[in-house]
Order: structure tokens, then sequence, then C-alpha cells
């Protein structure tokens, strides 16, 4: 199975039945595949005039309970940010899908990028908090985007499957589960405030067409949904509940792997070139690397790094010049060497190797 | 002047008031009209949304007991596509304004128009930018004076109406804050049609147009408006026999009505 | 054993769908792991596409083809692009019409194109000739898993034309590694 068919699979599975998208390389198959199982499974499949109004259809099919997604690449993922930073605002859970190919601009449509990483966090304006998964395999495509919609529906934040061409585009085996598991989204009370939160930060959801008659505004409101723009305590106290109820559960939902944590040279890796990663390791078959994968992204397990006691450094394989090594590099004292590698190949396990025994 | 007709009332969050909108706006007009004709349909707080994108016309759904989206800058069609098509049993109304839907949103509009997805969209048509304070707009008339053209506009404004009836809606007319009854009327017979409906409402906005175009009193504006409109089947006569169209008259009454395919339609 | 297959050839000619192909054979009808990438440019038909299969007993964690051992070929511009560098210790498998040049290591030369045109009428299954010459001459995966391959495939109603395409395929792979031993 092709990655984009696991994803949109795997968007079944989990529930989606609303996608609205435009088609943009390499991400198209999955808007095709969307296209024919839709309406056999009593879903929706919409193909918007662009992206723009493909993000404001899914948040709109959201409000109605519905389980939605989009998927699109650079140049529609640009075209988005707005309406995402709304779908923050508001608590809309939802999911995007980015296949990342090279940029800026069109760049390259048909060759493979993560350079989209610090886009999907900090690409629409004021302060936010998001989250995205990064799968490494087809198998991940369909079981990270399944857990994408858990994701958004359990924190009412637009969850993110920032994967790339490559894992869009290779095909490979795949075991489909039976089921997958899903947490269905948490209706809001009757009675009850519809944007008031409990400890963990998170509303209920107030689906439309339930009676709720619950006001949905970008601007900033209070408990009611009320627009209040120009109270500065509302303000802070909503931006800072919409940024810590995804912050305070980086832990709640962290998703990583560690390989040998004595290791004194440690990659840290997610989404194609973890494969990469983990080529090298079993080429030097001696145990002396380590490797940090992540399967969830942001919020980044900061903690995850202290695992490794022994790092003398983190060495970072990204297909950009350095997105995610940034962020490492501000969550730890261990030095982290960016390694980057643009313009479509995957790094070469040798270089890796190479790489590594240089530092040991 | 608006008169206080049916059961507009109720659907009104009394918690929300006192409203933004400057005294002598015409935007209120329009809501009441709408509310009206709402309720005229039989239809519930339950079961019908608004939804509304960024300018003063679309503040209106936060005055409503309704669930409703008040979303970004000429999107609210695609945010209510997504909505009708999801939930087919929902009404699902926009209100938007000439900005919005012409401007930024006038790529959303045509294609909904060309989906012809069952939605109702009443735009507010005031010339002008209002919130941000006066600037020209896609609607903005020959010659018409605002903050962004001080030397009187250089460009020719859009027909909304007659752009809705080429891009394929189903419904189509044109009133203006002066004519209540019909106005109220045609926004009901745009709720009744299955696909896309667009009604036009011009209105007043003195504090934005009518200052820097010599109309600063409201009653001015909706003089202006009684005295401009001419009615559909005069202004189609007047065509057919060749007669000078007075300068600043526009055609109001309904467009087309019609049963072209239609999209997110209840089966 | 790792092996890396990679096609080549214009697009419009199935060298996306040959290499799906026999990864499914592999990794489905085989029982072994199998992954498929593929690099293309903005043509959907014409210029020189490439995909590949890589085929291993093992896991398979670098996913890209770095050092094929197996090259398929099918048309000249390919050769120039992915073919011309081939190591001496791989194998390749040419359209004999359509590669002019001739490589440095082992090689058969198909009629695969002529072929298709000729006995079976219908240029468009030439990929499919060359997959069973692939699988006769190389025996990567074996011939009851290309052929259920193909059948899960191709469109329906084309089976039988594919199924003829593919043991078409077989004979003249054979054919070639007899005059090869000859």
């Amino acid at each position: 199975m092709q990655g984009n068919t696991a994803c949109a699979e795997g968007a079944l599975a989990a529930g989606c039945r609303f996608f609205g998208g435009y088609p943009i390389t390499p991400s198209t198959e999955i808007a095709e595949l969307m296209a024919r199982r839709m309406p056999k499974v009593g879903g929706t499949f919409v193909q918007m005039e662009d992206e723009l109004a493909s993000i404001a259809s899914v948040i709109g099919a959201s409000w109605t309970g519905t389980r939605a997604m989009t998927a699109t690449s650079g140049p529609g993922f640009s075209l988005m940010m707005e309406n995402i930073g709304y779908a923050i605002m508001t608590e809309t859970p939802c999911v995007i899908v980015d296949v990342q190919r090279g940029g800026p601009s069109t760049g390259q449509p048909t060759r493979a990028a993560q350079g989209d990483m610090m886009q999907c966090r900090f690409g629409s304006h004021g302060d936010t908090s998001i989250i995205a998964v990064s799968p490494a395999s087809v198998q991940e495509m369909y079981e990270l985007t399944a857990k994408a919609f858990d994701l958004a529906d359990r924190y009412r934040v637009p969850t993110f499957v920032m994967t790339d061409e490559i894992i869009g585009h290779m095909r490979e085996r795949i075991a489909i589960p039976d089921a997958v598991g899903i947490t269905p989204r948490r209706p809001l009370e009757q009675g009850s405030l519809p944007f008031a939160a409990g400890e963990d930060g998170v509303p209920g959801f107030p689906a439309f067409g339930n009676g709720y008659g619950v006001h949905v505004t970008g601007l900033t409101h209070d408990e009611r949904g009320y627009p209040s723009s120009t109270d500065p305590h509302v303000h802070a106290r909503l931006v800072s509940r919409l940024v810590e109820k995804v912050e305070g559960a980086r832990r709640e939902m962290a998703d990583f792997t560690v390989t040998n944590p004595d290791a004194e040279v440690v990659f840290i890796s997610y989404g194609a070139p973890v494969r990469s990663v983990e080529q090298a390791i079993r080429d030097m078959d001696d145990g002396r690397i380590g490797h940090l994968r992540l399967r969830v992204v942001w919020p980044f397990p900061d903690f995850a790094l202290a695992a490794f006691t022994s790092a003398r450094v983190f060495l970072m394989p990204e297909l950009n010049l350095g997105q995610m090594a940034r962020e490492a590099a501000r969550l730890t004292n261990v030095p982290v060497v960016p390694v980057p590698e643009i313009g479509g190949e995957l790094h070469l396990p040798d270089r890796l190797i190479a790489l590594a025994e240089g530092y040991l | 002047m608006t008169g206080n007709q049916g059961g507009f009332q109720d659907w009104l969050r009394e918690d929300r008031l006192p409203h933004i909108y400057c005294t002598g706006c015409g935007n209120g007009t329009v809501i009441n009209c709408t509310l009206d004709a709402v309720d005229k349909m039989g239809w519930t707080p339950e079961n019908t949304v608004f939804i509304s994108g960024i300018g003063c016309s679309s503040r209106a759904p936060g005055y409503i007991v309704t669930d409703s989206l008040h979303t970004t800058h000429g999107r609210a069609i695609p945010f209510a596509t997504g909505v009708k098509l999801s939930r087919p049993d929902l009404h699902v109304v926009v209100f938007t304004g000439d900005g919005d839907l012409a401007a930024i949103g006038g790529n959303h509009f045509i294609h909904a128009c060309r989906r012809n997805i069952d939605l109702t969209v009443v735009c507010m048509n005031n010339f002008i930018y209002g919130m941000t304070g006066g600037q020209g707009s896609p609607c903005t008339p020959m010659g018409a004076i605002s903050t962004t053209t001080p030397y009187g506009c250089n460009e020719p404004p859009f027909d909304l109406a007659s752009l809705a009836v080429a891009a394929g809606a189903n419904y189509v007319s044109r009133w203006t804050s002066y004519h209540v009854r019909e106005l109220t009327k045609a926004i009901r017979a745009g709720l009744e049609t299955p696909g896309f409906s667009l009604i036009e409402a011009v209105v007043q906005c003195p504090t934005g147009y009518g200052r820097k175009n010599r109309l600063r009193e409201a009653g001015a504006m909706v003089a202006w408006m009684r005295d401009n409109a001419v009615l559909m089947q005069k202004w189609r006569r007047m065509q057919e026999e060749g007669l000078p169209l007075p300068s600043g008259a526009f055609p109001v009454g309904e467009f087309v009505r019609r049963n072209l395919p239609a999209m997110g339609v209840l089966e | 054993m790792r092996h890396e297959v990679r096609f080549s050839g214009f697009g419009g000619q199935g060298i996306i769908l040959s290499a799906v192909i026999l990864g499914r054979a592999a990794a489905i009808h085989d029982g072994k792991n199998a992954v498929q990438t593929q690099v293309y440019g903005p043509e959907a038909r014409g210029g020189a596409s490439m995909s590949a299969v890589i085929i291993d007993d093992e896991p398979i964690l670098y996913p890209e083809v770095t050092s094929p051992d197996v090259y398929v070929i099918m048309s000249q511009e390919g050769f120039l692009k992915y073919g011309a560098g081939a190591p001496e210790s791989a194998v390749m498998l040419l359209d004999a019409e359509l590669v002019q040049d001739r490589p440095s290591c082992r090689y058969h030369a198909v009629p695969a194109t002529s072929e298709a045109k000729n006995t079976l009428k219908k240029v468009i299954v030439a990929n499919i000739v060359m997959l069973g010459a692939l699988v006769a001459t190389t025996g990567i995966v074996s011939e009851a898993a290309i052929e259920k391959a193909v059948l899960d495939s191709v469109p329906k109603g084309t089976e039988d034309l594919n199924l003829q395409a593919l043991r078409l395929g077989f004979d003249l792979g054979r054919r070639s590694m007899k005059d090869e031993a000859a």
C-alpha cells in the first residue's frame, strides 16, 4: 500500500467522515482516495476552490461534530495558515496532513522535504500551540493519522500529520488492524458555559444542531463565547489556556522510542530520516549509537532528551537546514548538531555512520 | 423604521445588547428582516445556523441565539459549506458585506453559486468597509469618496446580484433597507428555494459612506435609496425600449428564481 | 539478501506500475519484504521516469535504492540518466528496440516493445513483457508470485492480455538466458 493511501485509510478507520481538499502534489492521492471512498462510508468529500476554502470547510464540518480532515503540501499549507489560527482560537478539532515537498515557494513539487516543521508550529499569527505527528513508514501513516484524530478531539486543537513525499509515495506492506481505538469527542454538559474549561484546560464540545446555541468567534472571547476583544485579562486568560492545554500535556501525549540510552553519540530523528538512522545503527551493530525517534513531534518531548544520560552530542538529521534541531538545542545543554539534507534525497546511512564515527 | 412585524425578538441574545452598530446604520433593519423571514419559515434556533465573515454585517450572528460561526475575513461561505454538507438537515444562513463577499471572498462566492449549494446569503451592501473606517470596496460607486478613494473612486463596481445570476445561483434578488416588506419577502423566498440564494440588501452607512458623500443623515441615505431604486420590471422595460437609465439608478427586485441542480439539499 | 531493482523509461510506459507489481509479488505473494519508491518529474507523458523496488528477507530500513544490482531500462534517455553508470556486477534488462546503447555489465536485450506491438498488437503491455523477462532471467521473485501480482494490479478486462504479455516475457527471458549460455 502507498503511504498516501494508508493515510486516507487510517483516517477513515478513525471515523473521519468529511474531507475538504484541493489537488496539490505530492498529496493528491489522499484526496483522490477520499473522493472514491467517502460516499461509500456515508461521508462527504468536497473539492473546494482553494486551500483557504478547504480548511474552512473542514472547520465548519467539525462544528457539526464530524471528524474532518484536509491534506495538502507547502504552497497550500501556507494558504491555510489564517484559518488554522481560527481553529486554534475556536478550539476546533481537525486534522491537517502536510505531505512536505521542497520549498520555499513552488520549489520541488515532486521531491521530499521537512521544511514546514516550524511553519506548522508557528505559522499562524499570535501565540499558539498545536500537536503534530510524523510517520516514518506506510504502517505509521495509517496508525498516526488515526491517532491524530484522537489527539485533535482530546485536546480540541488542530493536529498535523507532518509527513513527506518519500513516505507519502513509497509502497510497503502494512498490517491493517481490525479496529482503531476511537475516543469520542467529549460533549459539553448541557447548561455549562461553552468555553469554560476544567482542570485539563479543555472544554466539552457543543456540536451544532443540539440546542446549545453556541456562538463561535475568532475574536478573543469569554467563557460564554462572546467577543471581548479589548479586555486584557480575558485575552491573557484565554490564550494562556489555549497554549497550556497542549504544552502542559506533553508527557501525556508523548510518543517516542529510545534506542541505546547509554550511548554517547545520539541521533534524534522523525519522519523519513528515521529510516536512515535505523539503517546506520543496524549496519554499525555495536550499540555505540543512540537514537531518539519521535512519533509525536509537537509538543517536543523535552524530557526524552534526559533519557540519554551519557550523551555528549545529539546529531539531528532532517530534510531541512536544521529546524527541529533548533528546538532540541533550546532544551538541552548537550550540543545539538543539525545534519541537513535538502534537495529531495534522504541521508545516506554511510554518511551518518561516518559522521557518528567522527564523534566517537 | 423597521417596525415590529413578527417574532424576530425571540431570536436575539438580549445579554449581548447594546450592539456595536452606529446610530442610523441599516444593518439592524436587514437582521430584523432576516430573522422575521426565518421565523415565518417555522425554523427554530435548534435547527438554524448563522455564519459570517468579518466586518460590520458579520457581527450579526453574535446577537442571535442559534449556533453560529463568526469566521475569518471573506471565508464565511466555505465554512458554511462544511456545515451544510455535514448536516444537510440544518438550515444555514450567511451574513456578509460587500467587502467580505466580493473582494477577499469573491472566489468563494462565485464557486458557491456554481455549486449551487443550499445556503442563503444575505449581503449587506453599504458600498464601503465600515468597520475599518470607510475604505473603498469593490462596490463603491464610480466617483464616490472614501478614505482610500479621496479623489473619487476610479474603478467600476461589481454588480453582486448579476454576478450571482451569471455564476449559477438558484435565487437572486436585490432590495434596500428602505424596502422592509419586500426585503423580508425576498429573504423568505431565498430560504424557501433549494440551492444557493443571494439577497443583496443595499444599506446606508451614514458614518463611513454618507458623511463623505453628502448623505450625512441616515434619512438622506434612505431617501437616496428610495429615489434611485427602480423596480425590476420598469428597469427591464426601460432597457428594452432603449430609454436612458438615470445616473445613479439601480434595479431592485427578483433577478432570478430557478431550479438548477443544487448541492447539499436534504433528500 | 537485499536486491535493489531500478526501472527507467519514459512517462506513460508504466515504469511505476512495473515496480509496484514487482514489489507486490515479493511482499504479498512471496512473503518477503519490499519497498517501492519513485522519482518523477512534472510530465505525465515523456521525460525520463524512474522507479525502484528493494526486496529483502530482512525488514527494510533505508528505503531508497543506492546501488542497484538489477536494472530494467526501457528508453535511451532512461539509459543515459539511470543506466549508464551501472557497475560491472549488475545485470540489466533493456528494451532492444528503444535503447540504442549497451552497458558494460551483463545484460539481456529484450524485444519487449516490438513483441508487444507485433505479437500482442498492444504496445501498452511492453512493460509487462519486460517484467516477465526480468523474472525469468533473475528469479528475483517466483513466476507464480508475479502472475498473481499482475492479476491484482491490472484493470478488469485486461487480465488475459497481461497474462499473455507476462508469459511472452518469460519465454523471451529464457531464450536470452539460453543465448547467453551458448
